[in-house]
């Protein structure tokens, strides 16, 4: 006992140590929950082109991201917008945003992975989905 | 003399001076895109400002921890081979990663954006300064106060979280877009986590070498907030993702873990009154006023992130100038005044007049510096307010929402400059401290 209480901090620190390797495997392993999708070749593709010339700085992904553009992650099935919509923009850039160079491929590439990012969930939260304790919970699309 | 840890800081300060210059650049995109892509868009002004900002903060409390540990184990203060080899890697990292921007290189992700090729030689480099600090550590028996704590955990979990948030670069983790943005920024919040251990370990330090007071450092209270902040910095990283339609445990454990923030905000209440006969006596101590100011800015920040951390708030919050008033308001406010306070502790014990003749302009400055920031980060939480209620409760589009966002962008951009300029004269009188000639206090 007295052992315990000369070295508590070092049990404490352990403790805390052990559960940060814990959360971390149960995060990884089943933090996605019922979301099961894997992205295909072409969108695991268009996920490095997106990092290569890093579209994050100027748009966000579920929120995250630069400011300066606007959030991608549903764009896809935006009925306004959609995939002929973003490829023209992509291809000859706008005023504010600057055209990138990228061949045909690389842009199907790109759209695939939006597709698929879309397809994952909702960005925006509705306000309605908010219960007594100021939480939501958010309908998980469940794929095999 | 550890001539190691010298050179780190004033590498820092070169950093720190980049980070301000390319910030202002990217700022003033927002009101003339089409003119900056032409030469320096902002995708490549971003990177740069935000990593020269973050190894500005990570350089300076390495550089910082370096010469403390050999004062307070009274070592000789050698150079190995260990350290000098981390500093020479970390050095040619950096600026390999400053030349990737620039030449249109990226790669990786967010706050890492370099070719991930890069990561190798930081981790390396971080992984000879652990080696060398825990040789230190380990030699020396005996009970450790509590800022001895907070580095060893900042050195470690640096070392970690950095390989975590990697992790994307094998295929099972970014091939589950969920698991991918989740892992992503579990790493990332826990990044900040570890160099806020080794920053607010930093502040311990100084406060107990001004204050005179080593008991401070071993009492159970300290100790208490490092468990709170060691305990937040391994589950508390939810509210960057709460939107993302995870586990829906993910979200709730988050919430609940950072509630336990509150018990910070009202020991800080609690302790106000002692906090002003304190600042009474200590106020002319430069490096105290920077760590005065520093906690003027936990307390504001802390309100923000609490209520940021409340789901029903972050849905407005979330993706909106808040997220970057949250992350500067912390990396400034906190992290660099706090850093700031250890540069001029530890300049003015190896150059005595320094501070003496320039005391005027960092008063000046100090203040300039600290009033800018304010307003700088006001705009900031009003231009994410609009885009938040614009977006989320009218259902607006993005254009709509930036054109009413702007006029505080325009205050952002101006209070910016100013805040630029003031830190840019602080780190200039810093650069111009005489630290290695012999006039030692
Ligand atoms: C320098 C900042 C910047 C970068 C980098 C950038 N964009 Fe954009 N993007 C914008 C802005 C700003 C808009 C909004 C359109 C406008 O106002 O001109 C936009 C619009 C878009 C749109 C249409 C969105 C909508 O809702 O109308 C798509 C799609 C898009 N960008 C894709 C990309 C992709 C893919 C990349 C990376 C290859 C990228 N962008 C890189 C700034 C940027
Ligand atoms: C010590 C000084 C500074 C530090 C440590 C710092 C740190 C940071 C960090 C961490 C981010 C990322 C924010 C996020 O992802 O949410 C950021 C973004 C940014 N900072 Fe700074 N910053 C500093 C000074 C400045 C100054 C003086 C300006 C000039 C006005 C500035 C302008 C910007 C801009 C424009 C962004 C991008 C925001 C966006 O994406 O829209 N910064 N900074």
């Amino acid at each position: 006992m007295k052992f315990f209480r000369k070295h508590f901090y070092h049990f404490f620190f352990s403790f805390l140590f052990i559960s940060y390797i814990s959360y971390s495997l149960i995060v990884y392993f089943i933090g996605s929950g019922k979301y099961q999708k894997t992205l295909n070749t072409q969108a695991l593709a268009g996920q490095l082109i997106w990092q290569q010339n890093n579209c994050q700085s100027c748009h966000q992904i579920y929120g995250l991201g630069g400011y300066m553009g606007p959030d991608l992650t549903n764009i896809m099935s935006d009925k306004n917008k959609g995939e002929l919509y973003a490829k023209i923009i992509i291809r000859s850039g706008t005023q504010k945003m600057p055209k990138i160079d990228l061949n045909e491929e690389q842009i199907d590439q790109l759209i695939a992975f939006l597709k698929q990012v879309d397809e994952s969930g909702k960005s925006g939260v509705n306000p309605e989905n908010i219960n007594y304790f100021g939480n939501y919970s958010l309908a998980q699309n469940s794929y095999e | 003399m550890n001539r190691v840890s010298f050179y780190l800081l004033r590498f820092s300060l070169i950093l720190l001076i980049t980070a301000l210059c390319v910030g202002v650049a990217a700022a003033f995109v927002f009101f003339d895109t089409g003119f900056f892509n032409q030469f320096l868009p902002f995708y490549k002004l971003r990177p740069i400002h935000v990593t020269a900002s973050i190894f500005w903060i990570l350089t300076a409390a390495q550089g910082g921890v370096i010469y403390y540990l050999n004062d307070y184990y009274k070592l000789e203060h050698k150079q190995t081979l260990l350290i000098k080899a981390s500093y020479f890697l970390w050095l040619l990292s950096i600026i390999l990663i400053l030349i990737s921007f620039l030449s249109g290189k990226f790669g990786g992700r967010e706050y890492w954006e370099f070719p991930p090729i890069l990561a190798i030689p930081i981790l390396l480099s971080w992984a000879l300064f652990a080696i060398h600090f825990f040789k230190i550590i380990l030699k020396n028996k005996g009970k450790k106060p509590v800022y001895i704590w907070m580095w060893s955990t900042g050195v470690v979990f640096f070392l970690l979280t950095y390989i975590e948030a990697n992790l994307w670069q094998i295929p099972w983790f970014r091939e589950n877009v969920i698991r991918d943005i989740t892992v992503q920024w579990k790493a990332n919040g826990a990044i900040v986590g570890s160099w806020n251990q080794l920053v607010y370990g930093t502040a311990f330090y100084l406060m107990a070498k001004i204050g005179e007071d080593e008991n401070s450092a071993f009492n159970k209270k300290s100790f208490f907030f490092y468990f709170l902040g060691l305990t937040n910095l391994i589950f508390n990283w939810g509210h960057h993702t709460y939107n993302v339609p995870a586990a829906t445990w993910v979200r709730d454990v988050s919430y609940v873990i950072s509630m336990t923030e509150w018990i910070l905000l009202i020991n800080i209440m609690q302790n106000f009154k002692s906090k002003i006969s304190e600042a009474k006596k200590f106020l002319n101590i430069i490096p105290y006023r920077f760590l005065l100011a520093s906690e003027a800015w936990v307390f504001l920040n802390l309100i923000l992130a609490i209520l940021m951390s409340i789901p029903a708030i972050n849905i407005y919050t979330h993706g909106t100038h808040i997220t970057v008033a949250h992350a500067m308001g912390a990396t400034i406010g906190i992290n660099t005044m706090i850093l700031f306070a250890s540069l001029f502790f530890i300049f003015s014990k190896r150059d005595s007049n320094f501070s003496l003749i320039n005391n005027k302009t960092i008063t000046i400055f100090f203040w300039s510096a600290n009033i800018a920031l304010l307003f700088f980060w006001a705009a900031l939480i009003l231009a994410g307010i609009t885009k938040g209620y614009y977006m989320v409760s009218l259902s607006q589009t993005f254009e709509t929402a930036m054109q009413h966002v702007k006029p505080y962008l325009f205050i952002f951009s101006i209070t910016g400059t100013i805040l630029a300029f003031s830190l840019l004269v602080l780190s200039i009188v810093l650069l111009r401290a005489k630290i290695f000639s012999n006039n030692k206090a």
